[in-house]
């Protein structure tokens, strides 16, 4: 009989598309800011922009991602304000991220607000999600 | 012989009725008496999974009974200037955990805890901070800065749950309160 090996393909491909799903989101949000106008996001670009500190107004004047999601992204971080913990970005240490197309944009939206005083432009989003894509 | 079993019978059941009223929270007064079968002593625990990840996700998710319908109206409608962060929300989400804060604001629950911290508000007033409601200063007046605000661990009153380990569930007990650093805190 060969059951055992079929249950095993299965386990396989079930595996493989769970490990595959971020990938997925990653590559279809890639396209769609390649659609608007973006190159393909740089890694390198993309980190340089994730260290970068900012002037902001009020509470905190110096502002970066790191601020809150620490210069290690395989770690897990800290809200600056309220102490909150906040999981890992790399999806290599929680499989979660980038996975969610939706929750992504919302937390760009958000989050780029706070730190760079604007809406990030597509080629930086590019960028960012290639860096946090890479990291493991 | 039989009427002293009775009478310990008596006594014995009385006591154990009595007991939640001398573990309820401090000052039970009598007018608070018929409000006693609404609920317990707390406020409702955060139910709805859609406010626990989009406002959970920075902070704690602080029970809606903790506010009134007003506070939540005029919080909900400045989110893009959420006490310095941005916390906006599509168009939906925003509608929905709205609806969620409104249906279990303080003047709308049955919870014993949730009546005191509407109560006490200015009819005019709709503070946009748990920690600036009248009912809550009232609570907090006897305990010291060193323990709060200039406790590392603690940070500020706005991290309910640093001290009050059942916070989320809807208990602010004062038995089910740990001050970092600290311990129990008794009155």
């Amino acid at each position: 009989m060969q059951t055992p090996l079929l249950i095993a393909i299965a386990f396989f491909i079930i595996l493989m598309n769970s490990a595959l799903a971020a990938n997925d989101t990653v590559a279809a949000l890639m396209n769609s800011y390649m659609a608007q106008g973006a190159n393909i996001g740089r890694a390198e670009t993309g980190k340089q922009l994730w260290q970068k500190t900012f002037t902001g107004q009020g509470e905190f004047s110096q502002r970066s991602c790191t601020s809150c999601h620490t210069q290690d992204l395989t770690a897990v971080g800290k809200h600056i304000k309220t102490n909150k913990g906040i999981k890992a970005m790399a999806p290599s240490s929680n499989p979660e991220r980038l996975t969610d197309r939706k929750k992504i944009e919302k937390w760009f939206k958000r989050n780029c607000k706070w730190t760079l005083g604007r809406e990030c432009t597509v080629q930086e989003k590019a960028d960012l999600l290639a860096y946090i894509n890479n990291q493991s | 012989m039989k009427y002293t079993v009775a009478i310990s019978a008596i006594i014995f059941t009385l006591g154990f009725v009595m007991l939640p009223l001398v573990w309820s929270d401090s000052g039970f007064e009598f007018g608070e008496f018929e409000e006693y079968d609404h609920r317990s002593t707390g406020v409702a625990a955060v139910t709805n999974p859609v406010y626990r990840e989009e406002c959970g996700s920075c902070h704690m998710a602080y029970p809606p009974g903790l506010l009134a319908s007003s506070s939540w109206t005029r919080l909900m409608s400045g989110l893009e200037q959420h006490f310095g962060d941005n916390a906006e929300l599509d168009a939906e989400t925003h509608q929905s955990i709205s609806k969620y804060l409104l249906a279990n604001s303080a003047d709308r629950s049955d919870y014993r805890r949730s009546h005191k911290f509407n109560r006490y508000i200015n009819a005019n007033d709709a503070p946009l901070r748990i920690t600036e409601t009248p009912y809550f200063r009232h609570e907090h007046d006897e305990i010291p800065k060193r323990v709060v605000s200039d406790n590392a661990q603690v940070k500020g009153f706005s991290h309910c749950n640093a001290c009050h380990t059942k916070a989320e569930q809807g208990s602010f007990n004062e038995h089910d309160i740990r001050i970092p650093g600290f311990g129990r805190w008794d009155d």
